[in-house]
């Protein structure tokens, strides 16, 4: 038996001889994954493997291979594993995505190997391979008041909302948190602290909302420096979102709100 | 086994993060502004263009007694004022969010903004002060 390879190696050659059988119908895919491990690296750097992929296989599942096979050390966050829980918003081929929603079959180059590229999001502190600091991310979140503010006595029947009153941000409430859309920003890149697409999503999530009553008070936040009027409308937020949401047009809904403020 | 110096937990997290909005319009009408004066610059300049490069033989035409001619007329004169306000604003204020976007450090930030004004202020008052006081007999 040979030892399992570990991060020494930048080409992984041959496949460990504890992994399982390879499936039939699966293809020889190359995987550079950028790397960064605190304790020993001064820099991130490039690792490829070389590893089995079905059409039918998620980006996730090549990562848990390699983790689970190869290289135990590798680090990312992924928890539902279906999309729900936004944990593993990655850059794979120079784009941000979710690696549980990202199909093999919609990867594999038309003619030659394919090699598909995996670094961690862009903008916010790598912490160890494809785990960054959320903190700055959540920081922003944080400070446009993320919750229902009502003034007065609690009523004691549900608070009534019309259909369309419902409807009227319903885009934004899809939002999972992963930082997809924010570590696409090229204004989020920079240095600065631009609260990012993520944040003014969620504020319009309660700015927009019949039963909320601090609208003026966020409003007043993304008003400010950071807020809303650093967004250049690139769509980057609108393309990396894998819920679908709007992002950039919610953001201009906002930048309207402010300019008549009215809802 | 060595450990990573990031703190296991964050420091006060109730404390705000951030300074409190100074609900100042300056970022809205400054974004109105860029737009207006874009549409406004739209026509200015492609007219100045025009008349400087392409009407009644465009480049070589012009020459002193050609500037002075038109601005003895209020109305090019006024042209020529607008264009030379919006265009050094527009520019300026494009330019400034370019520098709060590249800038690595509040210092070069600072710095190049203060030069990014300088030059805006002096642009646009030697040229108004020119424009208003342009003599044609000049010797």
């Amino acid at each position: 038996m040979t030892a399992p390879t570990t991060n020494a190696s930048t080409e992984t050659a041959d496949l460990p001889s504890d992994a399982p059988p390879i499936p039939e119908g699966s293809t020889m895919v190359t995987v550079k994954i950028e790397r960064y491990n605190p304790e020993v690296d001064d820099d991130l750097h490039w690792e490829s493997y070389r590893i089995p992929a079905l059409p039918s296989d998620r980006v996730l599942n090549l990562l848990h291979y390699i983790k689970w096979y190869i290289d135990g050390t590798l680090t990312f966050r992924r928890s539902c594993a279906h999309g729900v829980c936004g944990s593993d918003a990655m850059r794979i081929n120079g784009v941000n995505r979710l690696a549980c929603k990202v199909l093999m079959k919609d990867m594999f180059a038309k003619k030659g190997e394919t090699t598909i590229t995996v670094e961690p999001i862009k903008g916010l502190p790598v912490e160890k391979d494809l785990l960054v600091n959320m903190e700055p991310f959540f920081e922003a979140y944080k400070a446009i008041k993320p919750y229902l503010v009502a003034t007065g006595n609690d009523p004691t029947r549900e608070r009534i909302q019309s259909v369309a009153e419902r409807e009227r941000f319903d885009d934004t409430t899809k939002c999972i948190l992963c930082a997809a859309c924010t570590t696409s920003c090229p204004v989020y890149w920079s240095e600065g602290s631009y609260f990012g697409p993520a944040a003014i999503v969620n504020a319009h999530r309660f700015i927009f909302d019949s039963r909320d009553e601090a609208a003026e008070e966020r409003l007043d936040i993304l008003n400010d420096i950071d807020g809303v009027w650093r967004c250049r409308t690139t769509f980057n937020c609108t393309d990396a979102c894998p819920r679908g949401i709007q992002v950039t047009k919610a953001i201009q809904e906002v930048k309207r709100a402010l300019m008549f403020r009215r809802r | 086994m060595t450990t990573t110096e990031a703190p296991l937990s964050v420091d006060k997290p109730r404390s705000p993060a951030r300074p409190a909005a100074r609900r100042s319009n300056f970022e809205l009408y400054s974004w109105i502004f860029m737009r207006l004066s874009g549409v406004v610059l739209l026509f200015l300049v492609l007219g100045h263009l025009l008349i400087m490069l392409f009407l009644d033989g465009g480049v070589h035409r012009i020459n002193f007694a050609f500037v002075a001619g038109r601005w003895a007329s209020p109305f090019w004169q006024f042209w020529d004022l607008t264009m030379l306000w919006l265009a050094g604003l527009h520019g300026g204020n494009g330019l400034r969010t370019v520098i709060n976007d590249y800038s690595r450090s509040d210092r070069t930030r600072f710095w190049l903004k203060m030069l990014l004004y300088c030059s805006i202020v002096l642009t646009v008052v030697l040229g108004t002060y020119v424009l208003f006081t342009f003599d044609p007999n000049i010797s």
